[in-house]
């Protein structure tokens, strides 16, 4: 159903021009800009100006003088590409991205396999209390990842957590969460409890869409339900798996509620821990726009290449049969 | 006892003293204005002030009953920070700032660097500075002639500790910091999961006011250049103390104000707090449960001979360059924060320490509610707030507090007295190349 549809509102489009191209000239170029002026208006407001205004800032610097006290000590000046050289070569920047990077490892690859897991499960014939347990796994994504890293903090802290409660009475040395080793995993579990629900209903809608008959006729041809799913069900999903990895690379990507959130609770996680939580810090603790700037418009890049990059690369295997 | 009572006599004289000359001086001022100035008598003004202190509008309503002609309307903040933020928004953007704004200390060099403040040496009073102690005058100047508000609390940092715990393990309460170590050491030995304290790396107003009262200050003029100095053997000699406290494990490494904290301050596995004067409201609200078993003492000290104490908090309130009634709004911060009549508002309904000296005995009378078993609570407070050293902020101390929490939280993970002194080392360069790299004059 939902792979037929598009086409159709596809196939449409081309009759209508050709009833409107007899009334006069002014008025086919006049209508189509009028109908796309709201967009073009909040497209360039709310989004190009401020893209083209960061963009302008990353490449400006504020200069003192003396020893900056009193009036007219603060400049702007053009700086170049020195603040770019400066974010790139920047080593606390470096580290982050390598932390994102091996965050985004543990987060993507986990996520989307309990989302297609649950998605499957939830699928298979003989499951019971569908319902509750669609909504059970659901629910987590509803919580604003604030919310939900306060709480997770609340568990990890060994001081106040029922889990290290019960550990200790059982007599085992867990070591806590917040240590240097393992506080991504702490983050990544945070984003991973958040997240599985919602790629499992996009995948789960997909499964649905598969017309049950040819159910029907693997199941004449003798597969059983595990080979149904992965014959029939995950080959059929491909396309929703890759729009909820390009989903989580960039969430991935701009990871920071969660560990900004878990910051204040621990030693080991610093203000540059996240490439975001680098521009923060220096926008709004270090009042520097022109750096947070330039250190966006690299973050902005990389999201585009690698979202694009990735997407170029699964093309032919996720879309190529709609073609 | 005696000493006691003389002590309050003597304050309560200079108070009522400071208040009779603080009159006469702000009508003087009026006169001044009146008869200098083209402005017309009986003009009205009216002056916008940004606080975040709770009930402030009930202490502004004493002086607006009082003052027809010059009407304040308090306008509540969210607190220091954003505050800061949306002032700095409106200087930048010339127009939409307050005539009056509540600062914190060590934000007011960056809002004198960002011109968001005006010198109001030639408004107030002469005499005003002698009633506060040396360190705190010293954040409203810069060290300058200038003056860039009237102080109006103050954290002066004393030690906080369970008496029932000291007194059950025989110890005696520690007047110096190797004392402190063996009190910590004692405590750590009786039962393991109870700390006498923790170096928290999320706290760097804490540590500097700990640097502070080993004779620290972190930045400095010279000339018109600045000069860093974090790394300053004063320093050194508190991370490296505490950074061999917490190598040894007698001291906890985790932050403050976590949940796990509040937990281990209600239930007795933290059981003393180097703390600020504001410290029983804390306590009261995360350690219900021990009430009345806590009590305070000054710091433990490093050298006994010269008692010295640092800040931890605390804030003054500004003319912003904006105000078109510098004048009138220097009368009004005045009259707030040195009037007996208005500090014992202040007292009373926002719960501040003031840090105008003269008026402190006629204002904090009775202890706080959660300390009610110590009954010379503000004795004790208010003198060893007058030993509090002076510091001077510079215009980037967020970048120097946001340096000590990520340099910190590595040393504090690590468990190395080595990695203490390397965060030192660590936060004194990121804080000197930030300057350089702004452009300010910088002496090394």
């Amino acid at each position: 159903m939902s792979t037929t549809h598009p086409r159709a509102v596809v196939t449409a489009p081309p009759t209508v021009p050709a009833r409107r191209r007899k009334p006069g000239l002014r008025r086919k170029s006049a209508a189509p800009w009028a109908f796309l002026a709201p967009a073009i208006v909040l497209f360039a407001l709310f989004l190009a100006l401020p893209i083209g205004y960061a963009v302008y800032l990353s490449f400006r610097a504020e200069k003192v003088s003396g020893l900056g006290l009193g009036k007219g000590t603060r400049t702007e000046v053009w700086n170049g590409f020195t603040n770019y050289v400066n974010a790139l070569s920047d080593p606390e920047f470096l580290a982050s991205v390598g932390r994102v990077a091996l965050y985004g490892l543990l987060v993507v690859p986990i996520m989307l396999g309990l989302a297609l897991l649950f998605a499957l499960l939830l699928d298979a014939r003989r499951s019971r209390a569908k319902t509750f347990s669609r909504i059970s796994i659901f629910l987590p994504y509803a919580v604003p990842a604030v919310i939900s890293s306060l709480l997770w903090g609340f568990l990890y802290l060994p001081g106040v957590s029922p889990f290290y409660y019960v550990f200790d009475k059982l007599g085992w040395e867990v070591p806590s969460l917040f240590s240097s080793n393992l506080v991504i995993f702490a983050v990544a579990n945070i984003a991973i409890w958040g997240g599985v629900g919602f790629n499992m209903v996009v995948i789960y809608t997909a499964l649905k869409a598969i017309p049950t008959e040819m159910y029907e006729a693997a199941e004449l041809d003798g597969c059983s339900q595990i080979q149904i799913a992965t014959r029939v069900k995950i080959p059929s999903v491909i396309p929703s798996i890759i729009m909820t990895c390009v989903f989580s690379m960039i969430a991935t990507l701009q990871v920071f509620a969660e560990p900004t959130t878990l910051k204040p609770l621990s030693n080991t996680i610093s203000s540059t821990w996240t490439p975001l939580m680098k521009v923060y810090r220096d926008a709004f603790v270090r009042g520097d726009l022109n750096s947070a700037a330039a250190t966006s418009v690299i973050i902005a890049l990389a999201t585009f290449v690698l979202s694009f990059g990735f997407l170029r690369l699964v093309q032919n295997r996720a879309f190529g049969q709609e073609k | 006892m005696r000493l006691t009572t003389g002590f309050k006599a003597a304050a309560a004289l200079a108070a009522a003293a400071l208040l009779v000359t603080g009159c006469s001086s702000s009508d003087d001022a009026g006169t001044g204005t009146d008869g200098s100035t083209g402005k017309a008598s009986g003009e009205k003004v009216e002056l916008t002030f940004w606080t975040w202190a709770p009930n402030m509008d009930k202490v502004v309503a004493l002086w607006n009953a009082e003052n027809p002609d010059i009407q304040v309307t308090v306008n509540k903040q969210d607190g220091g920070d954003p505050a800061v933020t949306k002032l700095l928004t409106a200087i930048k953007a010339g127009s939409g700032a307050p005539d009056i704004m509540q600062a914190e200390y060590q934000k007011i060099p960056t809002l004198v660097s960002s011109d968001a403040l005006a010198d109001i040496s030639g408004e107030i009073p002469a005499d005003v500075a002698a009633g506060f102690p040396e360190g705190i005058w010293n954040a409203v100047t810069l060290g300058s002639e200038a003056v860039y508000g009237v102080p109006q609390d103050s954290g002066p940092m004393q030690f906080y500790y369970r008496a029932d715990v000291f007194e059950n393990l025989g110890i005696a309460v520690p007047t110096t910091w190797d004392e402190y170590a063996a009190a910590a050491a004692a405590i750590h030995a009786a039962d393991p999961n109870v700390y006498l304290g923790t170096f928290s790396a999320t706290d760097a107003g804490w540590f500097t006011g700990l640097a502070q009262q080993a004779g620290a200050s972190w930045w400095g003029i010279d000339g018109d250049a600045w000069t860093v100095s974090i790394d300053d053997t004063a320093t050194e000699k508190v991370a490296s103390y505490w950074g061999g406290l917490v190598e040894e494990g007698v001291i906890n490494n985790k932050p403050m104000y976590t949940p796990e904290w509040n937990a281990a301050l209600n239930n007795g596995t933290e059981v003393g707090w180097l703390s600020a004067v504001w410290a029983p409201g804390v306590l009261e609200g995360n350690a219900p449960d021990t009430q009345g078993k806590w009590k305070m003492a000054p710091m433990p000290q490093w050298d006994a001979a010269k008692p010295a104490t640092g800040n931890w908090g605390g804030s003054a309130t500004a003319v912003t360059s904006q105000s078109k009634h510098p004048a009138e709004a220097a009368e009004f911060i005045t009259w707030l924060n040195t009037s007996q009549d208005a500090v014992n508002a202040l007292v009373t309904e926002s719960g501040i320490y003031p840090a105008y000296s003269p008026a402190q005995a006629g204002a904090l009378a009775e202890p706080p509610a959660f300390f009610s078993n110590q009954p010379d609570f503000f004795e004790i407070a208010g003198e060893t707030a007058k030993t509090a050293g002076s510091f001077t902020y510079g215009p980037n101390v967020n970048v120097a507090y946001s340096a000590y929490n990520d340099e910190f939280g590595k040393a504090a993970e690590a468990k190395s007295q080595a990695k203490f002194l390397d965060a030192v080392a660590a936060m004194q360069k990121v804080t000197l190349e930030d300057l350089k790299n702004s452009g300010f004059s910088v002496k090394e």
